[in-house]
């Protein structure tokens, strides 16, 4: 259908964008790569010069690493099972005839417009805070004694925070997924007398696979970044220290411009590992 | 799209975005990055002032102090020349200065009376001899408690107390179901909150955090004695969460009448005696930190804000003005005109402590005390090499201090045991100094 | 066919979904509330719900202390101007792969979308160095470009997945009556594809607005946002919780009632154009 002429009037239209992209991934991953190979301690003289891997080996070796890429994994996928599964909860239950559905659903959409920097303050203070965040106030009222989220449970209240801000886009696409599911079909099962967990096993779960896809793909590609909610909340204390906190600590805390940005490369590295992984699931759901 | 429309949004774009550039036209116009502490906000308030009679403009860039740390060092290493003037404490001021990256303030008016800078804070914030950055206010550390509770207990404050003593008088004042804690500490990670909080207990141990060549000292039994002891007290009669609670958080708290006693900054004492702020505004009373038996070193650090100019600013002769105007006797007077004397900020001139309206305020002695027993060449039992208190002022400090107290702060926690904490503190303190070449 | 439903299970499904719903939202709106209180009433214990004394006081002490207008200006300029110019570079990008696509066109896709998997921190010091050589620090130019890169992705992507529903048979009897290709695109393609177009940009919109730290790293008073200006508000001395509700609350008011009034082409936005 196309032909000569439009395919490459298609690349001359693709060219801005395909160039931009390149330019702004390329530029500073080649001074990143530079960077990392060299002695740069901006406090201490600058740059001084070649030093081969050592910092790659150091970075890869300090006790804080693996912990740190175990904390980044768990982050995302805590997040996802989480969001993932309410929001399926949530999509079934609004998809339900109710009175005043519209309202209902601005309530849940809301916590996706608000700053990061904003949520992580007002969960931190406002909720979590040990004396008085509205949660010790509750625990008290109950007779508990009030937790300190931050310290004692870091990384469940971290997750916490970055899974109330990503419910609402789970939810929504859910929601749209289910609202285009044949109802007829559903009627059907129905009335086949098929049990409710079974019509959503075996109805419903297929139907919504794509849309599930869609809802990993675009959360971990904002999950693998989260930096505001720990810099806001723990200063990645308590367990909390994600890889892309570590860097920040090495580039901004230690001001070792070399070592973050040998980091920096591993984190691209993990990047496009799960890139890759995540490619490949999607590429075959979106191909329909 | 046609390009004509592709050019016309571009170029509406770019109007867009000029129309920043209309701030600094004419008349002159200075950026000041600043910390969002009271006094800082206070003097923002005053800048009208300053431009009325200057007719210098001043533009604010106030960032919670995290913020503004990474904010300034990005700037200022990278020559990014963001700023006129920025706010920042003693321990950067000497490691720029000596880098050439700040202007040296060695030509200040005669009635600017530069010698008039307390001594402490002047050597604090120069590099061999060259003053760097003047101080907006200066600071120690000193015990506040509550004189109602502790009367309660039956127990009385000396005026130099002793840890075993506060200990004891702690947990004397603890009254958890009526939401009092005896005592209210830092324990926050990050080298300028708790970090820098158990640095000046450790001292006050008999601790050292490296011994002459940079070796590491963690391990030793002085630093446990320490850990075990603060952790131990705050066990007793600390707030719960307390390894979350840094400077703001304990102020909150005992503003609200639940800490018996808090040790912190000299600062502080105008927050907890403002009636505005403070339920227990006229219950409080001061004493010298504190020392553990057999040690003369005590638990206080030196601390000061202040104002330095970014070498390469195309506004230095403004930026000073600024900076006479903002750390001058002037303004002293012009804050204790407006708001009183309780309210001008402390710490950073002797003519301050002279002047009797000031010496009726009733911390104001108890602060110079402080800042007068504050040694920063000379800050542990046994020698180390470096200067500062609550820190050392090295380069890499910030970055290897700051993973020691989290560290700590997840044996504050429970998350792991003293021992733990200090064994992987003193690894990340070893591999710290020796990736930056001290050893 | 509507399915028939009792009364009594509406009523069940409505008490529950709201109940839901509240829950959801009660974070912000006790931001809101709390806003309104004094500071002491905000941190009262027993917590106060609702029978306090309103006071706009919080507001009028952030007013005076910040220039709020400013940071709103600069936040709708970025915002706003880092998604025209993306739509710009990316609706052309995302008809062709839509409309001639080759064998790559998913992986460039794909390679686009793996782009925003930098770590920022990582490349702070590069990108800083490049923006002072380039004059762009503290520039609205600058963070225009910086956020419209960093969301290109996100639109090249979504405009391809509404710009694919568009059936070909159209285009296809366009070019049979001699359109060029310019026509095509602008009289044909793009009056179809606005509803599309208009989520990308909401959606975009409010990922610039809130995106928070090439904003405040890259910026000092000209081109500060309400990222910015909500980062003066985090810690300061002293009891802040209703002064930080009240400045939590203006940074994101704007969005939300922006999100709250288009919200069905927000939606839509949201899917991604992939979910029917």
């Amino acid at each position: 259908m196309a032909t000569k002429a439009s395919r490459s009037a298609a690349r001359l239209m693709m060219a801005p964008a395909v160039i931009l992209l390149l330019g702004w991934m390329l530029v500073p991953l080649i001074m990143t790569l530079w960077f990392s190979f060299r002695t740069y301690l901006p406090l201490r003289g600058g740059d001084q010069g070649w030093t081969g891997f050592d910092n790659y080996v150091r970075f890869v070796t300090s006790s804080a690493f693996w912990p740190a890429v175990l904390t980044t994994l768990t982050i995302v996928l805590s997040v996802l099972i989480i969001t993932v599964a309410l929001g399926v909860l949530l999509a079934l239950l609004l998809d339900k005839p109710m009175w005043g559905q519209g309202i209902v659903r601005i309530l849940v959409i809301a916590p996706f417009f608000v700053m990061p920097t904003v949520s992580a303050l007002v969960w931190k203070n406002m909720f979590m805070d040990p004396v008085n965040g509205l949660f010790a106030h509750l625990w008290r009222f109950f007779g508990a004694e009030p937790v300190s989220w931050l310290s004692d449970a870091a990384m469940p209240a971290i997750i916490m925070i970055v899974s109330w801000q990503w419910l609402p886009f789970a939810t929504l696409i859910l929601l749209t997924a289910i609202q285009s599911l044949d109802s007829e079909q559903l009627e059907a099962a129905e009335m086949d007398g098929a049990p409710t967990l079974k019509r959503f096993y075996h109805i419903i779960l297929p139907h919504l696979s794509r849309a599930i896809t869609i809802v990993i793909l675009i959360q971990t590609i904002f999950l693998l970044a989260v930096f505001a909610e720990i810099f806001v909340t723990t200063g990645g204390a308590f367990g909390t220290r994600t890889l892309s906190y570590l860097i920040f600590q090495r580039v901004l805390e230690s001001q070792n411009i070399g070592l973050g940005s040998a980091g920096g490369v591993y984190a691209i590295i993990l990047a496009n590992i799960v890139a890759i992984f995540l490619m490949r699931i999607v590429g075959k759901n979106l191909d329909n | 799209m046609t390009r004509h429309a592709t050019f016309g949004v571009v170029s509406a774009l770019a109007v867009m975005a000029g129309t920043s550039a209309f701030a600094d036209g004419h008349s002159k116009t200075i950026t000041i990055a600043t910390v969002n502490n009271g006094d800082m906000i206070r003097m923002q308030g005053y800048t009208d002032t300053f431009t009325e009679a200057t007719g210098i403009g001043v533009e604010w860039v106030t960032l919670e102090e995290n913020v503004l740390r990474q904010r300034v060092t990005t700037d200022i290493t990278t020559k990014g020349g963001q700023f006129d003037i920025m706010t920042i404490g003693m321990y950067e001021t000497p490691i720029w200065g000596s880098n050439g990256w700040l202007v040296p303030l060695d030509d200040l008016s005669a009635e600017y009376d530069v010698d008039d800078i307390l001594p402490a804070m002047r050597g604090g914030l120069s590099h061999d001899g060259t003053l760097y950055a003047a101080p907006f206010y200066g600071e120690s550390s000193m015990i506040m408690y509550r004189t109602d509770l502790m009367e309660a207990a039956g127990m009385e404050m000396p005026d130099a107390p002793t840890w075993q003593f506060i200990r004891e008088a702690a947990a004397a004042m603890t009254d958890r179901d009526n939401e009092i804690n005896g005592i209210c500490l830092r324990g926050k990670a990050g080298w300028g909150e708790g970090g820098a909080f158990i640095n000046t207990m450790a001292n006050s141990f008999g601790a050292r955090p490296v011994d002459e060549d940079w070796n590491a000292q963690l391990d030793s039994e002085a630093w446990a004695n320490t850990l075990n002891f603060y952790t131990g007290m705050m066990e007793e009669s600390g707030p719960s969460g307390y390894a979350t609670n840094g400077f703001n958080e304990n102020l909150s708290l005992f503003n609200q009448g639940k800490c018996g006693m808090w040790i912190d900054a000299t600062v502080a004492a105008s927050f907890v005696t403002n009636p505005n702020d403070s339920e227990v505004a006229d219950s409080v009373g001061f004493a010298l930190a504190p020392n553990s038996e057999g040690v003369d070193k005590k638990a206080n650090w030196l601390w000061a804000w202040a104002l330095a100019i970014p070498a390469g600013t195309q506004q230095e002769a403004e930026a000073k003005q600024f900076i006479e105007w903002a750390t001058s006797k002037d303004y002293i007077e012009l804050v204790a005109a407006k708001e009183g004397w309780a309210n001008v900020p402390p710490g950073a001139r002797t003519s301050l402590y002279e002047n009797p309206d000031y010496q009726a305020v009733p911390f104001a002695q108890m602060t110079l005390d402080s800042i007068l027993s504050a040694d920063p060449n000379n800050p542990t039992v046994d020698p180390v090499p470096y200067v500062g208190i609550q820190f050392a002022a090295i380069p890499e400090w910030a970055g290897f201090w700051t993973e020691v107290s989290q560290e700590f702060s997840a044996a504050y926690a429970g998350q792991q045991t003293v021992e733990e904490a200090l064994a992987k503190a003193q690894a990340i303190t070893n591999e710290a100094l020796e990736a930056a070449g001290y050893k | 066919m509507a399915r028939a439903i009792t009364p009594r299970r509406k009523l069940m499904n409505t008490g529950f979904a709201w109940a839901v719903g509240l829950l959801i939202f009660f974070p912000i709106l006790w931001t809101i509330l709390t806003s309104f209180k004094t500071e002491a009433q905000a941190i009262a214990s027993p917590p106060i719900f609702l029978n306090f004394d309103w006071t706009m006081e919080n507001y009028s002490i952030v007013m005076e202390r910040s220039n709020y207008a400013r940071f709103l200006w600069n936040s709708v300029i970025i915002a706003g101007g880092s998604t025209i110019l993306g739509l710009i570079i990316a609706v052309p990008a995302a008809w062709s792969m839509a409309f001639v696509p080759s064998k790559r066109t998913k992986d460039i896709l794909l390679w686009m979308l793996s782009t925003k998997m930098l770590p920022a921190v990582g490349v702070l010091y590069p990108i800083y160095l490049l923006f002072i050589q380039l004059g762009l620090l503290d520039s609205r130019a600058g963070l225009v470009i910086v956020m419209m890169l960093i969301n290109l992705p996100i639109i090249v992507w979504m405009l391809y997945t509404y710009f694919r529903e568009i059936p070909v048979e159209i285009l296809e009897a366009a070019r049979m009556d001699g359109a060029t290709l310019r026509e095509e695109v602008l009289y044909i393609l793009t009056p179809m594809a606005i509803p599309g177009i208009a989520s990308t940009m909401l959606l975009n919109f409010i990922l610039a607005w809130n995106e928070a730290f090439w904003t405040l790293n890259l910026t000092a008073v000209n081109a500060a946002p309400l990222t910015a200006f909500i980062a003066s508000y985090s810690s300061p001395e002293g009891l802040f919780f209703a002064k930080l509700s009240a400045a939590s609350t203006m940074a994101i008011a704007p969005i939300l009632i922006l999100g709250w009034f288009s919200q069905k082409q927000l939606v839509r936005g949201l899917t991604f154009g992939a979910v029917k």
